[in-house]
């Protein structure tokens, strides 16, 4: 593979080309808009409840192939999880995507298609595009905040 | 570099082309391939006739300015003052007290809105500026509009990229204190007929501050000229430093207009009771300033007198109509900006592809552009696209680069559409 496969692996181009859960959700219990100001792309997260698991979500917006897909990803792994299980999920996706390997080494067979996400770490200036979703939803399901930067 | 300029008398356009030899970070290679920097407008590239300068200061002369008795502090000042007198020689401004220091374009214009603002705006008056500007002539209008109670209005773009000048003489008007606009945009490339826009504002009695970033490495500027009151520019777009840039601005304003910043070297005398100012320009040059960056300002003015800008007008041209008609050349380009009068910038979109996906492809084929909404966000609502690509020639930009940037675009093409 050439850089540029390494950073825009199929599963990326894929999920940038037909995102999956794309559109509003009515009736969401959470709206939280994620803007990453650097470059002004923003999105929308919607995510609906069933007690402490997410039984719907779906995303609006414009941005790049990494946010888009990481977006697209992100919600096709969120729905059905527990909050808990979203929450470490996102630890290990955060390491994955920004930490220096010292920490807990993400298991890459349990991430399956969220590794094609890991070709960022090596791009520091996009690695933002790829964490504002998963900023959101953090954001959606502690239920703190309705707006989430990622400056 | 004298001996450039006469071997280059005779073959017009060699005298360009040898200055690429001038400018020592052209020529490495990224990501294995040679890079072609395309970003200029972001910041350009330094000539090492500027890096010398800078060095030699750092290493033999530096010391504080104004200050001391001894040696180093008037060797120092002596090179303060100097780069001050050929900022203006330079652009012929009528003495080098109306060339203030700065630390760029963005800080010479909240000088100007925070002191001319203070003296000038009140409730019903108007600041006039244009739908292109970028956000540092916008937002510190904006910041002395709240304080003062003046309303900031922006005269409206045509979608080549123009600015409409019917509507922006239906707009200047009796309440207007003082137009704003951009000399050259850095998110179109329309070079603004600032002639025009200088003699109808002082037909109202508004003053004119003209923004300069990006039409000072493409440009003589003869400030006396134009006859604008301020003229606002970065040396680091100029082949200079960062951290150092100019207001130019006429006497009696900057005579008559509060001080900016309050503190050394700005003061002449200092009481509990009272403080009196100091003269031009030190009014406006509170504390110890970017003495080395004036340095190599001056240095760049030097580089720059060298230019033949004919010829850099005829190279310049010539780079744009050839990228402009390579680039149409791709299935699903957008042009952004397409003003009859341009500066050698193209900005456009390539099918649905994000301007990061582009500016991170591109890259991988050593070319350097910038993506994003190029701070000014008002031009990019104009236009309905959140962001475009752009690509920024200077003296030392070639054809080679406008082809590595098409194989770059290409490439993103085909892993995109
Ligand atoms: C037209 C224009 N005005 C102002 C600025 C601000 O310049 P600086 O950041 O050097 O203060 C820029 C820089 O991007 C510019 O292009």
């Amino acid at each position: 593979m050439n850089e540029l496969q390494e950073l825009y692996r199929e599963v990326i181009l894929d999920h940038n080309r037909r995102p999956r859960n794309f559109g509003e959700l009515e009736n969401a219990d959470r709206v939280v808009e994620g803007v990453n100001p650097l470059c002004g792309d923003s999105m929308k997260l919607y995510v609906k409840l069933d007690g402490e698991r997410v039984s719907d979500i779906r995303f609006t917006g414009a941005g790049c192939a990494i946010s888009v897909a990481s977006s697209s990803l992100m919600t096709e792994k969120a729905k059905g999880n527990s909050i808990g299980e979203l929450k470490s999920l996102f630890d290990r996706v955060h390491e994955m995507l920004t930490g220096d390997g010292t920490g807990a080494a993400p298991d890459i067979d349990e991430m399956d298609k969220l590794a094609a996400l890991s070709g960022v770490r090596a791009y520091p200036t996009r690695v933002k595009c790829a964490t504002l979703a998963w900023h959101a939803l953090i954001g959606a399901i502690s239920g703190s905040q309705d707006r989430i930067s990622t400056e | 570099m004298s001996a450039i300029g006469s071997i280059a008398g005779s073959v017009r356009s060699a005298g360009i082309a040898a200055r690429r030899a001038d400018f020592p970070a052209l020529h490495q290679q990224i990501h294995g391939k040679p890079l072609a920097y395309l970003d200029s407008a972001a910041s350009a590239q330094r000539p090492q006739a500027v890096i010398e300068a800078m060095v030699a200061h750092e290493r033999r002369n530096h010391a504080n300015v104004h200050r001391g008795v001894h040696q180093l502090s008037q060797r120092s000042t002596d090179a303060y003052e100097g780069a001050r007198e050929k900022v203006s020689r330079y652009i012929n401004a009528s003495g080098s007290d109306e060339i203030i220091f700065t630390r760029g374009t963005t800080e010479s214009i909240n000088l100007v809105a925070s002191s001319f603002g203070r003296m000038r705006l009140g409730p019903g008056d108007e600041v006039l500026v244009t739908w292109m500007e970028h956000h540092s002539n916008i937002v510190p209008w904006q910041m002395i509009c709240e304080q003062t109670g003046a309303r900031l209005v922006a005269a409206p773009i045509t979608d080549t990229g123009e600015l409409d000048m019917e509507a922006f003489h239906r707009l200047l008007c009796d309440r207007t204190r003082i137009v704003a606009a951009v000399h050259v945009s850095n998110a179109l490339g329309t070079i603004n007929p600032v002639q025009e826009i200088i003699e109808a504002a002082h037909g109202v009695g508004a003053a004119v501050l003209l923004d300069g970033a990006q039409a000072t490495p493409h440009m003589r500027i003869d400030v006396q000229a134009l006859d604008c009151d301020f003229y606002a520019f970065s040396g680091h777009k100029a082949f200079g430093p960062t951290g150092i840039g100019v207001l130019y601005g006429k006497r009696a304003l900057l005579d008559a207009m509060p001080p900016f910043q309050g503190g050394g070297e700005m003061i002449r005398t200092v009481t509990f009771a009272k403080t009196t100012y100091n003269t031009l320009p030190c009014k406006y040059e509170a504390g110890t300033q970017n003495i080395t960056g004036a340095v190599g300002l001056g240095a760049a003015m030097d580089y720059l007198s060298g230019i033949d800008f004919a010829e850099l007008a005829r190279h310049e041209a010539d780079l744009l109509d050839y990228a402009t008609e390579r680039l149409l050349e791709l299935p699903g380009i957008r042009l952004i900006g397409t003003a009859a009068a341009k500066a050698s910038v193209i900005s456009f979109t390539l099918g649905d592809i994000h301007a990061h996906d582009l500016g991170t492809v591109v890259d991988m084929e050593g070319v350097a552009i910038r993506t994003g909404h190029h701070c000014a966000m008002p031009v990019m609502e104009h236009f309905g696209v959140p962001a475009t690509a752009r690509a920024s020639f200077a003296l030392y930009s070639d054809r080679s680069d406008v082809d590595q940037l098409v194989a770059g675009l290409n490439r993103a093409a085909e892993l995109f559409l």
